[in-house]
Protein backbone atom coordinates (compact mmCIF):
# COMPACT_ATOMS: atom_id res chain seq x y z
CA UNK A 1 0.00 0.00 0.00
CA UNK A 2 2.84 2.41 0.67
CA UNK A 3 3.29 2.86 -3.06
CA UNK A 4 0.19 5.06 -3.07
CA UNK A 5 -1.10 7.75 -0.83
CA UNK A 6 -4.82 7.65 -0.07
CA UNK A 7 -6.76 10.92 -0.11
CA UNK A 8 -10.19 11.04 1.50
CA UNK A 9 -12.75 13.79 1.99
CA UNK A 10 -16.03 13.24 3.84
CA UNK A 11 -19.49 14.72 3.51
CA UNK A 12 -21.40 14.18 6.71
CA UNK A 13 -25.13 14.78 7.05
CA UNK A 14 -26.48 15.34 10.54
CA UNK A 15 -30.20 15.56 11.34
CA UNK A 16 -30.90 18.42 13.73
CA UNK A 17 -33.26 17.41 16.51
CA UNK A 18 -35.75 20.24 16.25
CA UNK A 19 -39.33 19.42 17.19
CA UNK A 20 -40.78 20.63 13.89
CA UNK A 21 -39.51 20.54 10.30
CA UNK A 22 -37.27 23.19 8.80
CA UNK A 23 -39.90 24.99 6.71
CA UNK A 24 -43.24 23.93 8.20
CA UNK A 25 -44.80 22.92 11.52
CA UNK A 26 -44.98 19.17 10.89
CA UNK A 27 -43.44 16.99 13.58
CA UNK A 28 -40.02 15.46 13.04
CA UNK A 29 -40.75 12.56 15.39
CA UNK A 30 -39.31 9.25 14.17
CA UNK A 31 -41.42 6.12 13.70
CA UNK A 32 -44.90 7.55 13.03
CA UNK A 33 -47.22 5.76 10.54
CA UNK A 34 -46.25 6.73 6.96
CA UNK A 35 -47.37 10.11 5.63
CA UNK A 36 -48.95 11.30 8.87
CA UNK A 37 -46.40 14.10 9.42
CA UNK A 38 -46.93 15.97 6.19
CA UNK A 39 -48.69 19.11 5.01
CA UNK A 40 -49.01 21.04 1.75
CA UNK A 41 -45.63 22.76 2.39
CA UNK A 42 -43.48 19.66 2.82
CA UNK A 43 -45.49 17.77 0.19
CA UNK A 44 -44.50 20.50 -2.26
CA UNK A 45 -48.00 21.55 -3.27
CA UNK A 46 -48.23 24.59 -5.52
CA UNK A 47 -48.72 28.01 -3.97
CA UNK A 48 -47.35 27.22 -0.52
CA UNK A 49 -44.71 29.26 1.28
CA UNK A 50 -41.91 27.75 3.36
CA UNK A 51 -40.99 29.66 6.55
CA UNK A 52 -37.63 29.00 8.17
CA UNK A 53 -37.42 27.39 11.62
CA UNK A 54 -35.31 29.66 13.87
CA UNK A 55 -34.17 26.74 16.02
CA UNK A 56 -32.74 24.93 12.96
CA UNK A 57 -30.69 28.02 12.07
CA UNK A 58 -29.42 28.35 15.63
CA UNK A 59 -28.48 24.67 15.88
CA UNK A 60 -26.59 25.00 12.58
CA UNK A 61 -24.78 28.11 13.85
CA UNK A 62 -23.89 26.32 17.08
CA UNK A 63 -22.58 23.28 15.21
CA UNK A 64 -20.60 25.48 12.81
CA UNK A 65 -19.01 27.41 15.67
CA UNK A 66 -18.12 24.20 17.51
CA UNK A 67 -16.33 23.11 14.31
CA UNK A 68 -14.39 26.40 14.31
CA UNK A 69 -16.15 27.71 11.22
CA UNK A 70 -16.56 31.39 10.39
CA UNK A 71 -20.24 32.30 10.40
CA UNK A 72 -21.23 34.29 7.35
CA UNK A 73 -22.84 37.71 7.93
CA UNK A 74 -25.28 36.90 5.15
CA UNK A 75 -26.65 33.46 4.40
CA UNK A 76 -29.24 32.44 1.86
CA UNK A 77 -31.09 29.42 0.55
CA UNK A 78 -30.94 27.97 -2.94
CA UNK A 79 -32.79 25.33 -4.89
CA UNK A 80 -30.91 22.20 -5.90
CA UNK A 81 -32.83 20.75 -8.81
CA UNK A 82 -33.16 17.03 -9.42
CA UNK A 83 -35.88 14.52 -10.13
CA UNK A 84 -36.25 11.66 -7.73
CA UNK A 85 -39.39 10.35 -6.05
CA UNK A 86 -38.07 11.05 -2.55
CA UNK A 87 -38.25 14.77 -3.30
CA UNK A 88 -41.82 15.96 -3.92
CA UNK A 89 -40.88 19.46 -5.16
CA UNK A 90 -38.29 18.13 -7.66
CA UNK A 91 -35.79 20.35 -5.86
CA UNK A 92 -34.20 20.35 -2.47
CA UNK A 93 -33.88 23.60 -0.54
CA UNK A 94 -30.20 23.83 0.32
CA UNK A 95 -27.46 26.45 0.44
CA UNK A 96 -25.06 27.02 -2.42
CA UNK A 97 -22.66 29.95 -2.21
CA UNK A 98 -23.57 31.49 1.15
CA UNK A 99 -23.70 28.67 3.68
CA UNK A 100 -24.03 29.16 7.45
CA UNK A 101 -20.39 28.23 8.15
CA UNK A 102 -17.06 28.29 6.24
CA UNK A 103 -13.41 27.39 6.83
CA UNK A 104 -13.50 25.38 10.02
CA UNK A 105 -11.34 22.60 11.42
CA UNK A 106 -11.19 19.87 14.03
CA UNK A 107 -8.29 17.94 15.51
CA UNK A 108 -8.27 14.17 15.34
CA UNK A 109 -5.94 11.70 16.96
CA UNK A 110 -4.70 8.55 15.22
CA UNK A 111 -1.94 6.35 16.67
CA UNK A 112 -1.21 8.94 19.32
CA UNK A 113 -0.64 11.71 16.81
CA UNK A 114 -2.81 14.78 16.54
CA UNK A 115 -3.76 16.01 13.10
CA UNK A 116 -5.85 18.99 12.04
CA UNK A 117 -8.54 18.34 9.44
CA UNK A 118 -10.01 21.27 7.54
CA UNK A 119 -13.75 21.76 7.17
CA UNK A 120 -14.67 23.46 3.93
CA UNK A 121 -18.22 24.39 4.83
CA UNK A 122 -21.36 23.65 6.80
CA UNK A 123 -24.74 24.34 5.29
CA UNK A 124 -28.40 23.87 6.16
CA UNK A 125 -30.80 21.89 4.00
CA UNK A 126 -33.92 19.76 4.12
CA UNK A 127 -33.98 15.97 4.24
CA UNK A 128 -35.71 13.83 1.60
CA UNK A 129 -38.46 11.23 2.00
CA UNK A 130 -37.97 7.51 2.43
CA UNK A 131 -38.32 4.99 -0.39
CA UNK A 132 -39.10 1.30 -0.03
CA UNK A 133 -38.72 -0.80 -3.14
CA UNK A 134 -41.56 -3.27 -3.80
CA UNK A 135 -42.97 -5.48 -6.56
CA UNK A 136 -39.64 -7.10 -7.29
CA UNK A 137 -37.98 -3.72 -7.75
CA UNK A 138 -40.50 -2.39 -10.27
CA UNK A 139 -42.21 0.02 -7.92
CA UNK A 140 -41.38 2.13 -4.88
CA UNK A 141 -43.45 3.25 -1.91
CA UNK A 142 -42.80 6.77 -0.66
CA UNK A 143 -43.17 7.98 2.92
CA UNK A 144 -42.78 11.75 3.23
CA UNK A 145 -42.64 11.95 7.04
CA UNK A 146 -38.91 12.64 6.92
CA UNK A 147 -39.03 15.15 4.09
CA UNK A 148 -38.19 18.61 5.45
CA UNK A 149 -36.35 17.40 8.54
CA UNK A 150 -33.53 19.90 9.03
CA UNK A 151 -30.06 18.64 8.11
CA UNK A 152 -26.63 20.12 8.23
CA UNK A 153 -24.08 18.94 5.71
CA UNK A 154 -20.48 19.15 6.87
CA UNK A 155 -17.92 18.96 4.06
CA UNK A 156 -14.30 18.23 4.95
CA UNK A 157 -11.21 19.21 3.02
CA UNK A 158 -9.44 16.24 1.33
CA UNK A 159 -7.12 16.11 4.36
CA UNK A 160 -7.72 12.53 5.47
CA UNK A 161 -5.04 10.03 4.49
CA UNK A 162 -6.41 6.67 5.62
CA UNK A 163 -9.66 4.90 6.47
CA UNK A 164 -8.62 5.04 10.15
CA UNK A 165 -8.31 8.82 9.96
CA UNK A 166 -11.74 8.99 8.32
CA UNK A 167 -13.19 6.97 11.14
CA UNK A 168 -11.51 9.13 13.78
CA UNK A 169 -12.82 12.26 12.03
CA UNK A 170 -16.35 10.87 11.95
CA UNK A 171 -16.22 9.91 15.62
CA UNK A 172 -14.99 13.37 16.51
CA UNK A 173 -17.78 15.02 14.52
CA UNK A 174 -20.29 12.80 16.29
CA UNK A 175 -18.88 13.65 19.71
CA UNK A 176 -18.93 17.39 19.00
CA UNK A 177 -22.55 17.25 17.76
CA UNK A 178 -23.47 15.23 20.84
CA UNK A 179 -21.80 17.71 23.19
CA UNK A 180 -23.54 20.60 21.42
CA UNK A 181 -26.83 18.75 21.76
CA UNK A 182 -28.00 19.53 18.22
CA UNK A 183 -28.65 15.95 17.07
CA UNK A 184 -29.05 12.35 18.22
CA UNK A 185 -26.21 11.44 15.79
CA UNK A 186 -27.10 7.77 15.50
CA UNK A 187 -25.64 6.33 12.32
CA UNK A 188 -27.70 3.17 12.60
CA UNK A 189 -30.93 5.20 12.71
CA UNK A 190 -29.84 7.54 9.95
CA UNK A 191 -29.61 10.72 12.02
CA UNK A 192 -25.96 10.86 10.95
CA UNK A 193 -24.91 9.76 7.45
CA UNK A 194 -21.64 9.80 5.62
CA UNK A 195 -20.51 9.88 1.99
CA UNK A 196 -16.85 9.76 1.07
CA UNK A 197 -14.64 10.84 -1.81
CA UNK A 198 -11.58 8.64 -2.07
CA UNK A 199 -8.67 8.61 -4.50
CA UNK A 200 -5.13 7.27 -4.62
CA UNK A 201 -2.02 9.00 -5.93
CA UNK A 202 1.55 7.77 -6.28
CA UNK A 203 3.44 8.60 -3.09
CA UNK A 204 5.06 12.00 -3.44
CA UNK A 205 2.78 13.24 -6.21
CA UNK A 206 1.09 16.60 -5.61
CA UNK A 207 -1.86 16.22 -7.93
CA UNK A 208 -4.86 14.24 -6.69
CA UNK A 209 -5.81 11.00 -8.43
CA UNK A 210 -9.25 10.33 -9.90
CA UNK A 211 -11.77 9.83 -7.15
CA UNK A 212 -14.76 7.62 -6.55
CA UNK A 213 -17.70 8.79 -4.47
CA UNK A 214 -18.78 6.23 -1.90
CA UNK A 215 -22.32 6.05 -0.53
CA UNK A 216 -24.43 3.91 1.78
CA UNK A 217 -21.95 3.36 4.60
CA UNK A 218 -24.40 3.16 7.49
CA UNK A 219 -22.12 2.52 10.44
CA UNK A 220 -18.67 3.49 11.65
CA UNK A 221 -17.52 0.03 10.79
CA UNK A 222 -19.13 0.33 7.34
CA UNK A 223 -17.18 3.54 6.68
CA UNK A 224 -13.93 1.87 7.69
CA UNK A 225 -14.57 -1.30 5.69
CA UNK A 226 -15.94 0.51 2.63
CA UNK A 227 -12.91 2.78 2.44
CA UNK A 228 -10.50 -0.10 3.03
CA UNK A 229 -12.13 -2.06 0.23
CA UNK A 230 -12.04 0.92 -2.13
CA UNK A 231 -8.40 1.61 -1.30
CA UNK A 232 -7.45 -1.91 -2.37
CA UNK A 233 -9.69 -1.86 -5.45
CA UNK A 234 -8.17 1.37 -6.73
CA UNK A 235 -4.61 0.21 -5.97
CA UNK A 236 -5.19 -2.92 -8.03
CA UNK A 237 -6.47 -0.89 -10.99
CA UNK A 238 -3.44 1.42 -10.79
CA UNK A 239 -1.05 -1.52 -10.38
CA UNK A 240 -2.38 -2.96 -13.63
CA UNK A 241 -1.72 0.35 -15.35
CA UNK A 242 -5.44 1.13 -15.49
CA UNK A 243 -7.39 4.29 -14.84
CA UNK A 244 -9.89 4.66 -11.98
CA UNK A 245 -13.27 5.71 -13.26
CA UNK A 246 -14.83 8.78 -11.70
CA UNK A 247 -18.15 7.43 -10.51
CA UNK A 248 -20.47 6.91 -7.59
CA UNK A 249 -20.20 3.57 -5.83
CA UNK A 250 -22.40 1.99 -3.22
CA UNK A 251 -21.02 0.07 -0.24
CA UNK A 252 -22.76 -3.30 0.04
CA UNK A 253 -22.48 -4.41 3.65
CA UNK A 254 -23.51 -8.03 3.09
CA UNK A 255 -21.23 -8.59 0.10
CA UNK A 256 -18.45 -6.57 1.68
CA UNK A 257 -17.83 -4.73 -1.61
CA UNK A 258 -18.38 -1.41 -3.29
CA UNK A 259 -20.53 -1.59 -6.41
CA UNK A 260 -20.82 0.88 -9.26
CA UNK A 261 -24.12 2.76 -9.40
CA UNK A 262 -24.86 2.71 -13.11
CA UNK A 263 -26.87 5.30 -14.94
CA UNK A 264 -25.01 8.30 -13.64
CA UNK A 265 -22.70 8.79 -16.58
CA UNK A 266 -23.88 12.33 -17.01
CA UNK A 267 -22.26 14.62 -14.48
CA UNK A 268 -24.70 16.12 -11.99
CA UNK A 269 -26.13 19.39 -13.09
CA UNK A 270 -28.22 20.70 -10.23
CA UNK A 271 -28.78 24.18 -11.67
CA UNK A 272 -28.71 25.89 -8.29
CA UNK A 273 -30.47 29.22 -8.05
CA UNK A 274 -31.63 31.38 -5.12
CA UNK A 275 -34.96 30.23 -3.70
CA UNK A 276 -37.36 33.12 -4.27
CA UNK A 277 -39.64 31.83 -1.49
CA UNK A 278 -37.03 32.38 1.22
CA UNK A 279 -35.49 35.69 2.10
CA UNK A 280 -31.90 36.19 3.15
CA UNK A 281 -30.59 35.78 6.66
CA UNK A 282 -28.53 38.56 8.19
CA UNK A 283 -26.51 37.19 11.06
CA UNK A 284 -25.20 40.05 13.17
CA UNK A 285 -22.56 39.87 15.90
CA UNK A 286 -25.10 39.99 18.72
CA UNK A 287 -26.86 36.93 17.36
CA UNK A 288 -23.57 35.13 16.83
CA UNK A 289 -22.44 35.87 20.38
CA UNK A 290 -25.73 34.75 21.88
CA UNK A 291 -25.25 31.37 20.19
CA UNK A 292 -21.54 31.16 20.97
CA UNK A 293 -22.31 31.54 24.66
CA UNK A 294 -24.41 28.33 24.57
CA UNK A 295 -21.54 26.11 23.35
CA UNK A 296 -20.55 23.81 26.20
CA UNK A 297 -17.11 22.44 27.02
CA UNK A 298 -16.19 20.34 23.97
CA UNK A 299 -14.47 16.92 23.94
CA UNK A 300 -10.91 18.22 23.46
CA UNK A 301 -11.19 20.67 26.34
CA UNK A 302 -12.79 18.05 28.54
CA UNK A 303 -10.02 15.61 27.74
CA UNK A 304 -7.35 18.10 28.82
CA UNK A 305 -9.30 18.84 32.00
CA UNK A 306 -9.63 15.14 32.89
CA UNK A 307 -5.88 14.73 32.61
CA UNK A 308 -5.15 17.86 34.67
CA UNK A 309 -7.91 17.67 37.24
CA UNK A 310 -8.11 13.92 37.80
CA UNK A 311 -4.67 12.75 36.68
CA UNK A 312 -6.07 10.40 34.03
CA UNK A 313 -3.78 9.22 31.24
CA UNK A 314 -4.26 10.90 27.86
CA UNK A 315 -5.61 7.63 26.51
CA UNK A 316 -8.20 7.13 29.26
CA UNK A 317 -9.24 10.78 29.10
CA UNK A 318 -9.60 10.47 25.33
CA UNK A 319 -11.81 7.38 25.53
CA UNK A 320 -14.00 8.73 28.33
CA UNK A 321 -14.64 12.01 26.50
CA UNK A 322 -15.19 10.40 23.08
CA UNK A 323 -18.93 10.19 23.66
CA UNK A 324 -20.91 12.58 25.82
CA UNK A 325 -22.93 9.94 27.71
CA UNK A 326 -19.68 8.29 28.80
CA UNK A 327 -18.14 11.56 30.00
CA UNK A 328 -21.34 12.53 31.79
CA UNK A 329 -21.45 9.12 33.49
CA UNK A 330 -17.87 9.54 34.65
CA UNK A 331 -18.49 12.96 36.13
CA UNK A 332 -21.82 11.82 37.57
CA UNK A 333 -20.02 9.07 39.50
CA UNK A 334 -17.67 11.61 41.04
CA UNK A 335 -20.54 13.05 43.04
CA UNK A 336 -20.38 9.81 45.06
CA UNK A 337 -16.66 9.18 45.39
CA UNK A 338 -13.49 11.24 45.17
CA UNK A 339 -11.48 8.42 43.61
CA UNK A 340 -11.66 9.51 39.94
CA UNK A 341 -8.92 7.13 38.88
CA UNK A 342 -10.75 4.12 40.28
CA UNK A 343 -13.97 5.21 38.52
CA UNK A 344 -12.03 5.61 35.26
CA UNK A 345 -10.47 2.18 35.66
CA UNK A 346 -13.82 0.49 36.21
CA UNK A 347 -15.27 2.31 33.21
CA UNK A 348 -12.33 1.60 30.92
CA UNK A 349 -12.14 -2.04 31.94
CA UNK A 350 -15.34 -3.64 33.14
CA UNK A 351 -17.91 -1.21 31.75
CA UNK A 352 -16.54 -0.68 28.24
CA UNK A 353 -15.44 -4.31 28.06
CA UNK A 354 -18.98 -5.42 28.78
CA UNK A 355 -20.55 -2.92 26.35
CA UNK A 356 -18.15 -3.79 23.54
CA UNK A 357 -18.36 -7.54 23.89
CA UNK A 358 -22.16 -7.42 23.99
CA UNK A 359 -22.42 -4.68 21.37
CA UNK A 360 -24.44 -2.45 23.67
CA UNK A 361 -24.75 1.29 24.23
CA UNK A 362 -24.34 2.79 27.68
CA UNK A 363 -28.05 3.64 27.69
CA UNK A 364 -28.89 -0.04 27.32
CA UNK A 365 -27.39 -1.15 30.63
CA UNK A 366 -28.91 -0.36 34.00
CA UNK A 367 -25.89 0.69 36.02
CA UNK A 368 -26.05 4.29 37.23
CA UNK A 369 -23.26 6.82 37.95
CA UNK A 370 -24.40 6.71 41.58
CA UNK A 371 -24.03 2.92 41.60
CA UNK A 372 -20.46 2.99 40.31
CA UNK A 373 -19.48 5.89 42.55
CA UNK A 374 -20.85 4.20 45.66
CA UNK A 375 -19.25 0.89 44.75
CA UNK A 376 -15.83 2.52 44.48
CA UNK A 377 -16.55 4.04 47.87
CA UNK A 378 -17.34 0.61 49.35
CA UNK A 379 -14.05 -0.76 48.05
CA UNK A 380 -11.95 2.03 49.48
CA UNK A 381 -13.78 1.79 52.82
CA UNK A 382 -12.87 -1.91 52.88
CA UNK A 383 -16.51 -3.00 52.99
CA UNK A 384 -16.07 -5.16 49.90
CA UNK A 385 -12.97 -6.50 48.18
CA UNK A 386 -12.20 -5.67 44.53
CA UNK A 387 -12.93 -9.27 43.76
CA UNK A 388 -16.42 -9.11 45.26
CA UNK A 389 -16.87 -5.76 43.52
CA UNK A 390 -16.72 -7.60 40.18
CA UNK A 391 -19.83 -9.55 41.21
CA UNK A 392 -21.53 -6.39 42.45
CA UNK A 393 -20.65 -4.59 39.22
CA UNK A 394 -22.16 -7.31 37.07
CA UNK A 395 -25.31 -7.27 39.14
CA UNK A 396 -25.53 -3.47 38.76
CA UNK A 397 -25.23 -3.76 34.96
CA UNK A 398 -28.20 -6.09 34.90
CA UNK A 399 -30.48 -4.88 37.68
CA UNK A 400 -29.43 -1.28 38.23
CA UNK A 401 -29.63 -1.84 42.00
CA UNK A 402 -27.33 0.22 44.19
CA UNK A 403 -24.23 -1.58 45.48
CA UNK A 404 -25.24 -1.24 49.15
CA UNK A 405 -28.46 -3.11 48.40
CA UNK A 406 -26.68 -5.85 46.45
CA UNK A 407 -24.06 -6.36 49.16
CA UNK A 408 -26.82 -6.54 51.77
CA UNK A 409 -29.03 -8.92 49.77
CA UNK A 410 -26.26 -11.33 48.87
CA UNK A 411 -24.28 -11.06 52.09
CA UNK A 412 -21.13 -9.91 50.31
CA UNK A 413 -19.64 -7.76 53.05
CA UNK A 414 -15.91 -8.32 53.29
CA UNK A 415 -14.69 -10.20 56.35
CA UNK A 416 -12.12 -8.04 58.07
CA UNK A 417 -12.50 -9.66 61.45
CA UNK A 418 -9.05 -10.98 62.29
CA UNK A 419 -10.31 -13.81 64.45
CA UNK A 420 -12.66 -15.13 61.77
CA UNK A 421 -9.99 -15.01 59.09
CA UNK A 422 -7.39 -16.56 61.35
CA UNK A 423 -9.68 -19.52 61.90
CA UNK A 424 -10.00 -20.11 58.16
CA UNK A 425 -6.25 -19.62 57.62
CA UNK A 426 -5.47 -22.20 60.29
CA UNK A 427 -7.84 -24.78 58.87
CA UNK A 428 -6.46 -24.28 55.34
CA UNK A 429 -2.87 -24.65 56.57
CA UNK A 430 -3.84 -27.80 58.44
CA UNK A 431 -5.57 -29.26 55.39
CA UNK A 432 -2.68 -28.61 52.99
CA UNK A 433 0.53 -29.91 54.56
CA UNK A 434 2.16 -30.44 51.17
CA UNK A 435 1.86 -26.79 50.18
CA UNK A 436 3.15 -25.75 53.56
CA UNK A 437 6.15 -28.05 53.06
CA UNK A 438 6.74 -26.62 49.58
CA UNK A 439 6.63 -23.09 50.88
CA UNK A 440 9.04 -23.84 53.68
CA UNK A 441 11.35 -25.50 51.15
CA UNK A 442 11.56 -22.15 49.34
CA UNK A 443 8.76 -22.41 46.79
CA UNK A 444 7.33 -18.91 47.11
CA UNK A 445 4.51 -19.79 44.74
CA UNK A 446 2.95 -22.19 47.20
CA UNK A 447 1.66 -19.29 49.29
CA UNK A 448 -0.45 -18.17 46.34
CA UNK A 449 -2.23 -21.49 46.38
CA UNK A 450 -2.93 -21.21 50.09
CA UNK A 451 -4.28 -17.64 49.72
CA UNK A 452 -6.54 -18.94 46.99
CA UNK A 453 -7.85 -21.68 49.24
CA UNK A 454 -8.61 -19.20 52.03
CA UNK A 455 -10.48 -16.93 49.60
CA UNK A 456 -12.42 -19.92 48.34
CA UNK A 457 -13.32 -21.00 51.86
CA UNK A 458 -14.58 -17.50 52.63
CA UNK A 459 -16.52 -17.30 49.35
CA UNK A 460 -14.28 -14.41 48.28
CA UNK A 461 -15.26 -12.30 51.22
CA UNK A 462 -12.04 -12.43 53.25
CA UNK A 463 -10.03 -9.20 53.22
CA UNK A 464 -7.09 -10.20 50.96
CA UNK A 465 -4.59 -7.98 52.78
CA UNK A 466 -5.39 -9.62 56.09
CA UNK A 467 -5.29 -13.09 54.58
CA UNK A 468 -1.80 -12.46 53.23
CA UNK A 469 -0.39 -11.09 56.45
CA UNK A 470 -2.00 -13.73 58.68
CA UNK A 471 -0.83 -16.53 56.42
CA UNK A 472 2.71 -15.21 56.26
CA UNK A 473 2.73 -14.80 60.03
CA UNK A 474 1.60 -18.38 60.57
CA UNK A 475 3.99 -19.95 58.05
CA UNK A 476 7.04 -17.95 59.04
CA UNK A 477 6.31 -17.97 62.72
CA UNK B 1 -22.90 33.18 -26.42
CA UNK B 2 -25.00 30.90 -28.50
CA UNK B 3 -27.05 27.81 -27.75
CA UNK B 4 -26.55 24.68 -29.81
CA UNK B 5 -28.90 21.76 -30.38
CA UNK B 6 -26.71 19.83 -27.96
CA UNK B 7 -27.42 22.32 -25.19
CA UNK B 8 -31.14 22.01 -25.84
CA UNK B 9 -30.93 18.23 -25.68
CA UNK B 10 -29.06 18.45 -22.37
CA UNK B 11 -31.58 20.82 -20.82
CA UNK B 12 -34.44 18.69 -22.13
CA UNK B 13 -32.90 15.63 -20.53
CA UNK B 14 -32.50 17.37 -17.19
CA UNK B 15 -36.13 18.47 -17.34
CA UNK B 16 -37.22 14.98 -18.43
CA UNK B 17 -38.69 16.32 -21.66
CA UNK B 18 -38.80 14.31 -24.86
CA UNK B 19 -38.39 16.56 -27.86
CA UNK B 20 -38.69 15.73 -31.56
CA UNK B 21 -35.88 16.92 -33.86
CA UNK B 22 -38.21 19.65 -35.16
CA UNK B 23 -38.91 20.85 -31.62
CA UNK B 24 -35.22 20.82 -30.83
CA UNK B 25 -34.58 23.11 -33.78
CA UNK B 26 -37.40 25.48 -32.80
CA UNK B 27 -36.27 25.66 -29.17
CA UNK B 28 -32.66 26.22 -30.15
CA UNK B 29 -33.71 29.24 -32.14
CA UNK B 30 -36.04 30.53 -29.42
CA UNK B 31 -33.55 30.10 -26.63
CA UNK B 32 -30.94 31.91 -28.64
CA UNK B 33 -33.35 34.77 -29.22
CA UNK B 34 -34.06 34.99 -25.47
CA UNK B 35 -30.38 34.99 -24.59
CA UNK B 36 -29.65 37.59 -27.23
CA UNK B 37 -32.28 39.80 -25.69
CA UNK B 38 -30.80 39.27 -22.25
CA UNK B 39 -27.36 40.11 -23.66
CA UNK B 40 -28.50 43.71 -23.70
CA UNK B 41 -28.07 43.74 -19.92
CA UNK B 42 -24.34 43.33 -20.41
CA UNK B 43 -24.24 46.86 -21.76
CA UNK B 44 -24.80 48.11 -18.20
CA UNK B 45 -21.86 48.71 -15.92
CA UNK B 46 -22.63 46.61 -12.83
CA UNK B 47 -19.16 46.61 -11.32
CA UNK B 48 -20.33 48.46 -8.23
CA UNK B 49 -23.74 46.84 -7.88
CA UNK B 50 -24.29 44.05 -5.39
CA UNK B 51 -26.02 40.94 -6.75
CA UNK B 52 -29.74 40.94 -5.98
CA UNK B 53 -31.25 37.72 -4.78
CA UNK B 54 -34.43 39.29 -3.49
CA UNK B 55 -36.19 42.52 -4.26
CA UNK B 56 -37.88 42.69 -0.87
CA UNK B 57 -36.08 44.67 1.81
CA UNK B 58 -36.87 42.25 4.59
CA UNK B 59 -34.70 39.62 6.14
CA UNK B 60 -34.69 37.13 9.03
CA UNK B 61 -38.31 36.10 8.85
CA UNK B 62 -38.52 32.92 10.87
CA UNK B 63 -40.99 30.82 12.79
CA UNK B 64 -40.54 29.36 16.23
CA UNK B 65 -39.95 25.61 16.56
CA UNK B 66 -43.52 24.65 17.37
CA UNK B 67 -45.26 21.55 16.04
CA UNK B 68 -48.50 22.24 14.19
CA UNK B 69 -51.05 19.70 13.17
CA UNK B 70 -50.29 17.82 9.96
CA UNK B 71 -52.87 16.71 7.42
CA UNK B 72 -54.22 13.18 7.67
CA UNK B 73 -52.64 10.33 5.78
CA UNK B 74 -55.83 10.12 3.74
CA UNK B 75 -55.62 13.78 2.77
CA UNK B 76 -51.91 13.50 1.99
CA UNK B 77 -52.58 10.71 -0.46
CA UNK B 78 -55.63 12.34 -2.05
CA UNK B 79 -53.79 13.36 -5.23
CA UNK B 80 -51.67 10.24 -5.51
CA UNK B 81 -52.37 8.35 -8.75
CA UNK B 82 -51.61 5.18 -6.85
CA UNK B 83 -51.04 4.34 -3.21
CA UNK B 84 -50.35 1.30 -1.07
CA UNK B 85 -50.01 0.80 2.68
CA UNK B 86 -50.46 4.48 3.35
CA UNK B 87 -47.68 5.41 0.96
CA UNK B 88 -47.37 6.96 -2.47
CA UNK B 89 -46.70 4.28 -5.05
CA UNK B 90 -44.44 5.24 -7.93
CA UNK B 91 -42.62 3.39 -10.70
CA UNK B 92 -39.13 2.40 -9.56
CA UNK B 93 -36.37 4.80 -10.51
CA UNK B 94 -33.08 3.06 -11.01
CA UNK B 95 -30.14 4.65 -9.29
Amino acid sequence: MSKYETVIGLEVHVELHTKSKIFCGCSTEFGAPPNTHTCPVCLGHPGVLPVLNRQAVEYAMKAAMALNCTIGDVSKFDRKNYFYPDSPKAYQISQFDQPIGLNGWIDIEVNGETKRIGITRLHLEEDAGKLTHVDGGFASLVDFNRVGTPLIEIVSEPDLRSPEEARAYLEKIRAIMQYCDVSDVKMEEGSMRCDANISLRPAGQQQFGIRAELKNMNSFRGVLRGLEYEQIRQAEILDDGGVVEQETRRWDETQGKTLSMRGKEEAHDYRYFPDPDLIVLHIDDAWKESIRSTIPELPDARKVRYAEEFGLTAYDAGVLTSAKPLADFFEGSLAFTKDAKAVANWMMGDLLGYLNSNNLELSQVKITPQGLGEMVGLISAGTISSKIAKTVFKEMLESGKLPGVIVEEQGLVQISDEGAIKAIVESVVAANPQSVEDYKAGKQKAIGFLVGQVMKESKGKANPGLVNSLLAELLNG
Amino acid sequence: MSITVKDVQHVAKLARLQLSPEEEAVFTEQMNAILQYAEKLNELDTDHVKPTTHVLHVSNVMREDIVKESVTQEAALLNAPEDEEGQFKVPAVLE
